[in-house]
């Protein structure tokens, strides 16, 4: 009996409990650890390191510090995904400003910074670098804002820097000096990704750093670091794991390649390669000494590599883990890699010609079919082509099972099943019948509500879905909200979605991330319901047309964000975006009055030419 | 109750029920009249009389609001309201007039005696009912592919394909292997430019490519920075709906208080409207909205570069 009470969980000394907790990382675990009780609540809040706020207008700064005071690790995600496809005009929020200020006083020993679709500031970026002493981390994918001069100032004062990752970022480049801003006794350089960078960068700084940073893993260069300066580099960096090249010349020179091989060859840990602008087919065999080591390759900018090269490759490539390649990688390519990779996880297949009306290349539907027979591991596609069937997805289904992330882009919009012309609702039925772990998915060409009603039905792991171009009615969106239990994520463009299927599950959105929806049909009198119903939501308009309530209430709004939120209607809205709150439309206010001083900074550090209104 | 359903495609009433079972499981109780906010499909001659394949197919992928009379004089004129230079000219057809804020449909009609705002999706359907429309029962409609030929030079959805922009920079600034189309527009994707305007707290972005003339790109411009000028407006009272912002706008564009400049390859600024669109695009960098005051030190030299290049 006595030994049945000691077990209680408070009877244990907070330090155990602590201890306890360290080993719990994920942040659903620590969620869960949190709700138990109070004591629990308490200690894991002081214990936790790390957090992640996915929609950064969720939550405000001084809530998260109120609640963490000891965190080491933030990373924070800002507009909507469709951001990435210019759906999201300029201006709409995501600013980080307001972040770092907060932390720069509560966080000293902040760690590191990750950030996603975020608009950061070049005084953001010096603020950051002398406010945290021992700040080791910063990744900021997809950004924008920012110029080289942020990045000079996070290279000078930066001394415990170990990784500085620009996936993708859009950077002001006013200089390619920024990176004689290290220190020459700075050592620490494990990460560095700089491939977005258009304009070329200093080289001798960029050697004599990579030459003097022995723990240097992963190295992307952008496109302007010219081939015959890349052995060179290479032999300062013998440890590297991850290499990203930059720009191939077409002229095949015996020399640099020779060179280019032998230090391939020198990297004996290399393991990813990306990269590979404008590689001439002749200078890929360089790597061929290498091939069996590779888990990861991404030749998706190697517009000059046609299908037999890719072949080639790819067969010596038995380890191959992820594949970003485009398509002219085509079916017998595609053939060739199922035959050769047993191990494959991921496939990403890019259009070469995206805008093109007919086809370019020899790829199909069929394609993919070769890669789910043959890869047992293949877990996560994103696959652009031009046709596809219903027998074909069926056939993918069945053979793939443990798919969890599946993204299929016909490129031409409500394209149906070309050989029957009939939708593509029972292809992608099947794809949420049979892969019971799907997690993501991108739907494309023809499809009806039927689709719906299967993804409602079946997709019960589904915690991200992107629609466009499809559906019937109403219908369709209410199958999603009310069968799909763990969605998070859902973002709709150009179907007839209304008002019905949104307010008839309006409690549904409190469970989920956000919802987007642009060119629909949703009517502002809607959103004003929604927002009055759901006061723990906030739901932005979006139209550039002016103001919503110029306009009658049936109209419909051209753009939708919808999201949770404990820290009510942002105040940081340009003039084209509305909350709504009950009866009125809130509107921003660019009188200056409520916006803070941060703020006022980011839009005078945007706007460079204009002086504010 | 159970749930109708009628999806009117090409005058056939499908087999609703059948292909809907699973559907009234879930609806039950939910009423949801989905007839009143059915998307109609149709091919062009069929009931759908907004549809229109014709001129309005780059247009109809934008959500229009009409440029007003006295704009779209200064675009296809000679006097720069937005600075443009050109010879002048009558009004343009295009011209619908109409208040800014209340968008037609895609077409510039409307459904008959309906709301004045138009389902916005109505236009996307137009370029890609090539392809014939398949409703719900399992009988393949081949007899009733369009009759239609597909669009000569297809009109390019905003975000779609769903491909980064950075990815598509990249690719764009190089030429693909495969080879170009007649019209010389494949594998050119888009343009992005940042349009700047004095007195406008956020820059925004535009893609050149889905403009094809600079009164496209004008009244784009237009709508996109109105409400700016309408902020404006607003701070000096209450407005009325219509007239005060339609007439307050007017008098700005008249007033000639912007000219539209950009800034081109070798980094001058220039007027635009100076040369032929498709060099227009190919040179310019970013746009921006300036102050008729701060532009007129930039005439001259604009002049001269122009003389140069001729």
């Amino acid at each position: 009996m006595q030994q049945k009470k000691m077990m209680l969980g408070n009877s244990f000394p907070e330090e155990v409990l602590e201890h306890v907790f360290s080993f719990i990382i994920c942040d659903k675990d620590r969620n869960s650890i949190s709700t138990v009780c109070k004591s629990w609540y308490e200690i894991e809040r002081w214990s936790r390191k790390k957090v992640f706020v996915g929609n950064c207008y969720a939550v405000s700064p001084r809530m998260l510090i109120q609640r963490f005071p000891e965190v080491r690790s933030v990373e924070l995600k800002g507009k909507p995904h469709f951001a990435d496809f210019n759906l999201v005009p300029e201006g709409w929020g995501g600013y980080v400003a307001p972040w770092i200020a907060a932390m720069a006083t509560a966080y000293p020993w902040l760690e590191e910074i990750r950030l996603k679709r975020m608009v950061v500031t070049d005084d953001s970026l010096e603020l950051i670098s002398r406010s945290f002493k021992n700040f080791k981390v910063l990744v900021l994918s997809s950004c924008e804002g920012f110029s080289t001069e942020g990045l000079a100032a996070i290279a000078s004062n930066c001394r415990n820097l170990r990784e500085l990752d620009l996936r993708e970022s859009e950077v002001e480049e006013l200089s390619g000096n920024w990176l004689s801003h290290f220190p020459d006794n700075y050592t620490s350089l494990v990460s560095l990704n700089i491939a977005c960078l258009v304009s070329e960068v200093s080289f001798s700084a960029l050697e004599r750093l990579v030459g003097r940073c022995p723990n240097l893993r992963t190295l992307r260069l952008n496109r302007p670091v010219p081939l015959d300066r890349l052995a060179n580099l290479l032999s300062r960096a013998p440890r590297l794991v991850e290499l990203g090249t930059g720009a191939y010349t077409s002229d095949l020179r015996p020399d640099v390649f020779s060179n280019l091989s032998g230090a391939f060859s020198g990297c004996k840990e290399l393991k990813g390669l990306s990269g590979f602008w404008d590689v001439a087919p002749g200078y890929l065999s360089a790597v061929y000494p290498i091939c069996s080591r590779l888990t990861t390759l991404n030749l998706s900018y190697a517009t000059l590599i046609p299908s037999s090269d890719l072949i080639k490759l790819v067969s010596q490539c038995q380890n191959l883990q992820k594949l970003w390649v485009l398509d002219y990688i085509e079916d017998m390519g595609l053939e060739a890699l199922a035959a050769s990779c047993k191990d494959l996880r991921e496939l990403r297949v890019f259009p070469s010609d995206p805008y093109g009306v007919e086809p370019n290349v020899s790829l199909t539907e069929q394609g993919l079919v070769s890669v789910s027979e043959g890869c047992p591991k293949l877990q996560s596609v994103l696959y652009f082509c031009r046709q596809m069937t219903n027998d074909a997805l069926r056939t993918i289904a069945r053979n793939r099972p443990n798919m969890t992330r599946f993204r299929l882009c016909i490129i031409e919009p409500r394209k149906p099943d070309y050989l029957t012309l009939q939708p593509l609702d029972v292809g992608f039925g099947a794809i949420v019948e049979h892969c019971k772990d799907l997690r993501r998915l991108s739907l494309s060409g023809l499809l009806t509500d039927r689709v719906f009603d299967y993804i409602g039905s079946y997709a019960k792991k589904l915690e991200m879905l992107s629609v466009a171009f499809a559906g019937d009615s109403d219908l369709g969106l209410h199958h999603v909200l009310s069968g799909c239990e763990n969605l998070r994520k859902l973002e709709i463009r150009d179907c007839p979605f209304s008002d019905k299927a949104l307010l008839a599950n309006a409690e549904k959105l409190e469970t989920m991330r956000s919802l987007w929806m642009s060119s629909c049909s949703v009517s502002f009198g809607a959103c004003k319901q929604l927002g009055q119903k759901m006061p723990r939501l906030n739901v932005e308009v979006i139209d550039e047309r002016g103001p919503p309530d110029s306009r009658p209430e049936s109209c419909p709004v051209e753009k939708l964000y919808i999201y949770r939120t404990v820290a009510g209607p942002r105040v940081d809205m340009p003039g084209f975006v509305w909350t709504m709150d009950g009866d009125s439309a809130l509107s921003p206010d660019w009188s200056g009055s409520k916006v803070g001083k941060g703020i006022q900074r980011i839009k005078s550090s945007i706007a460079t030419h204009f002086t504010l209104g | 109750m159970s749930v109708q359903l009628e999806h009117d495609y090409i005058g056939l009433s499908s087999e609703a029920a059948s292909s809907m079972e699973g559907s009234e499981r879930k609806t039950g109780g939910l009423n949801l009249n989905l007839k009143a906010t059915e998307l109609r499909l149709g091919l062009p001659g069929s009931e759908s009389p907004e549809r229109d394949n014709g001129v309005g197919v780059l247009k109809s992928l934008l959500v229009v609001s009409r440029a007003k009379r006295g704009f779209s004089d200064a675009i296809d004129g000679g006097s720069g309201k937005w600075g443009l230079s050109g010879n002048g000219g009558s009004d343009t057809e295009l011209c619908k007039g109409g208040n800014l804020f209340s968008p037609r449909g895609v077409n510039g009609g409307g459904k008959g005696g309906g709301s004045e705002c138009n389902n916005q999706n109505t236009g996307l359907g137009g370029p890609v009912l090539k392809d014939g429309v398949v409703p719900q029962s399992p009988k393949p409609l081949q007899e009733k592919k369009s009759q239609l030929s597909a669009p000569a030079a297809k009109a390019q959805v905003v975000g779609w394909p769903p491909i980064r922009s950075f990815r598509k920079n990249s690719m764009a600034s190089h030429s693909p292997k495969s080879d170009d189309d007649a019209e010389g527009k494949s594998g050119s994707g888009c343009l992005y430019v940042k349009v700047s305007m004095d007195g406008a707290p956020y820059l925004r972005k535009v893609d050149l490519k889905t403009y094809g003339s600079y009164m496209d790109l004008s009244s784009a411009l237009e709508k996109m920075f109105s409400c700016f000028t309408i902020g404006q407006c607003s701070s000096q009272g209450v407005p009325s709906r219509d007239g005060l912002n339609e007439s307050r706008l007017m008098d700005l564009l008249h007033g000639s208080e912007y000219v539209l400049t950009y800034e081109d390859k070798d980094g001058d600024w220039m007027l635009v409207g100076d040369v032929p669109w498709e060099m227009f695009t190919e040179s310019c960098k970013r746009l921006r909205i300036m102050k008729s005051s701060e532009a007129i030190g930039l005439a001259p030299r604009a002049m001269e570069k122009c003389k140069n290049r001729n």
